[in-house]
């Protein structure tokens, strides 16, 4: 395989998105599944979803949309999600939870009618649901890296921020902290981070590589910084093993990127389990 | 320039959630090195006043100062230390350690942006030495018991050096002992460095003993004043706005008398 990737462009492409993703889905991902938000990725990504295949069944019908990633609007589809579930957060106010499976279903409802017009997209659509190594482009990987800059800026310079609204929102309102501007901020990086994953790991895949290790992670991390760290080697092992699997499987990267975390967690609660 | 020591200001609070009204027309005054206990039964809006202080609800009527200005323009929350209620209903998975729960209090202080270094880490031991708990710094707070947590709690109130600290009933679940030396912390506190604090609590006989003033709430204020004052209410008088018969002398709590 090393000699592989020094041959071939789109391999490079795979591997290095799928570091980049495996540190900043998990690292994200842990303020999220700490804030008891998880569902929210998974509502996103099939945001993202319809998107996709608004992206492609456009690039079908007229000429600018051919030469355009779907990428893009995919991404741009999670981030008008992200927002909508923010609003619709404050429209509920005691039924939170309700924006996020509205929103899910919109997502796949929208994707639906998309895929049905297009009566089908064949190997495009499967590559963007499950992942693929192939697919990835020098331009798909220059968006990741961008998106990776943002998200590691915002989480280094709102470290403190983000921590005390995951552990206690009332406090944080108390120090000053301006909750909605950075609740806003975080849902439009999750909705990027959706977006920069989807390539590799698959829309339908992305919410797990952003929780499966962060759960291994917090069976055994003390603390904050820890568990950040633990999540982050936890996702760079699934995606290196999944990468490596699915090339030489010739299977798409989403699955065994998402069974290898799979694996990671039972084996950590496993090893509490002995422990113990 | 105009000197003001009044700390928290309020006049002619009314609240109302829905249609149930929790506060009546309450205005107080808490002055610079005042020692308030504010104290009432279950129900009478002690924690609903602290959450309005504190900018975290709106009240329905009246109006707020705090520090001398208006609270819609107040900015420097790292002179208020809060201690809620129901502190430690956090998810007890959550990931953290002591340590990082109380540097977590010097969010205000920092700014937006800044990130904690080596100095914040020093003031948060510092803290958590006034409440016994640094030794357990590295623990998961998690791991903590109840009232071991609500000391961590304490100290992530103090870490920032407020000027104002405001608790609602902070020594929940604490041990005799802990709580007299918790106590005598804050008088301490109040006496040397002129901290206010407004302390809502259950705990009668420590209100005789180390608040300077003392408010009786029940919706309304019944009674507001220096301790002197409160001390010479009869019986009856505390009975009437408690709600049902109280005793004072032999008893630790405000419990009805059957
Ligand atoms: N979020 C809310 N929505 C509706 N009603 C509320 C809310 N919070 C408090 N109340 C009501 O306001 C009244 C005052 O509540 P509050 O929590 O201020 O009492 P308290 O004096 O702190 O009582 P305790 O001694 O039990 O802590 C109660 O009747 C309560 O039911
Ligand atoms: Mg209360």
């Amino acid at each position: 395989m090393i000699e592989a990737i020094f041959t071939y462009e789109f391999l490079q492409n795979a591997i290095l998105s799928g570091l980049i993703i495996g540190l900043i889905a998990p690292m994200l991902g842990l303020f999220i599944v700490v804030r008891r938000m998880s569902m929210i990725s998974d509502a996103l990504s099939h945001v993202a979803l319809a998107g996709i295949a608004g992206s492609l069944y456009l690039s079908q019908q007229v000429l600018f949309f051919a030469a355009l990633n779907p990428v893009y609007l995919g991404m741009g589809a999670a981030v008008v999600g992200s927002l909508l579930i923010e609003r619709l957060r404050r429209v509920y106010k005691s039924f939170e939870e309700l924006a996020i499976p509205i929103i899910l279903s919109a997502g796949i409802g929208f994707g639906a009618i998309f895929i049905s017009l297009a009566k089908g997209f064949g190997t495009d659509l499967v590559g963007y649901l499950f992942g693929s190594v192939s697919a990835v482009s020098r331009q798909d990987l220059y968006i990741v890296m961008l998106i990776a800059v943002m998200v590691i800026a915002f989480i280094y310079f709102l470290y403190k921020e983000l921590f005390s609204l995951a552990f206690d929102p009332e406090y944080a309102r108390v120090s000053g902290i301006n909750e909605r501007v950075i609740q806003a901020a975080f849902m439009i990086i999750t909705a990027l981070v959706i977006g920069a994953s989807m390539r590799i790991v698959g829309i339908l895949l992305v919410s797990s590589l952003m929780t499966l290790p962060v759960a291994a992670a917090i069976q055994v991390a003390k603390s904050y910084k820890g568990a950040l760290v633990y999540s982050i080697l936890f996702g760079e092992i699934a995606v290196v093993i999944g990468l490596i699997s699915a090339y030489y499987l010739d299977i798409a990267p989403g699955g065994t990127i998402v069974v290898t975390s799979v694996f990671i967690l039972l084996l950590v609660l496993f090893w509490k389990k002995v422990r113990s | 320039m105009y000197m003001t020591n009044s700390i928290i200001n309020l006049e002619h609070i009314t609240h109302k959630f829905n249609h149930s009204i929790a506060l009546s027309d309450v205005s107080l005054e808490v002055k610079q090195g005042e020692f308030w206990a504010l104290i009432g039964p279950n129900g009478s809006g002690k924690s609903t006043l602290l959450k309005i202080i504190l900018g975290l609800l709106k009240p329905s009527q009246g109006t707020i100062e705090l520090f001398g200005g208006p609270i819609d323009s107040f900015n420097q929350q790292q002179r208020i230390g809060y201690v809620s209620q129901k502190s430690n209903a956090f998810t007890t998975k959550f990931p953290a350690t002591v340590l990082e729960v109380v540097k977590s209090g010097l969010t205000a202080k920092k700014g937006l942006f800044k990130r904690f270094d080596k100095e914040d880490e020093q003031q948060a031991i510092d803290a958590l030495h006034i409440v016994k708990m640094a030794d357990r710094k590295d623990e998961s707070i998690g791991d903590l018991s109840g009232g071991q947590q609500q000391r961590v709690f304490i100290a992530r109130a103090l870490v920032s050096h407020p000027d104002l600290l405001i608790m609602d009933e902070p020594t929940v679940g604490i041990d005799r002992q802990n709580v007299e030396s918790f106590y005598s912390m804050l008088s301490e506190l109040n006496r040397e460095y002129g901290i206010a604090i407004l302390l809502v609590t259950h705990e009668i006989d420590v209100v005789t003993k180390l608040a300077t003033h003392i408010a009786c709430l029940n919706r309304s204020i019944h009674f507001h004043g220096v301790h002197a004052d409160y001390e010479k209410m009869s019986e009856a008088e505390l009975s009437g706005w408690y709600g049902h018969p109280i005793r004072r002398l032999h008893q630790k709590e405000t419990e009805p008398v059957k």
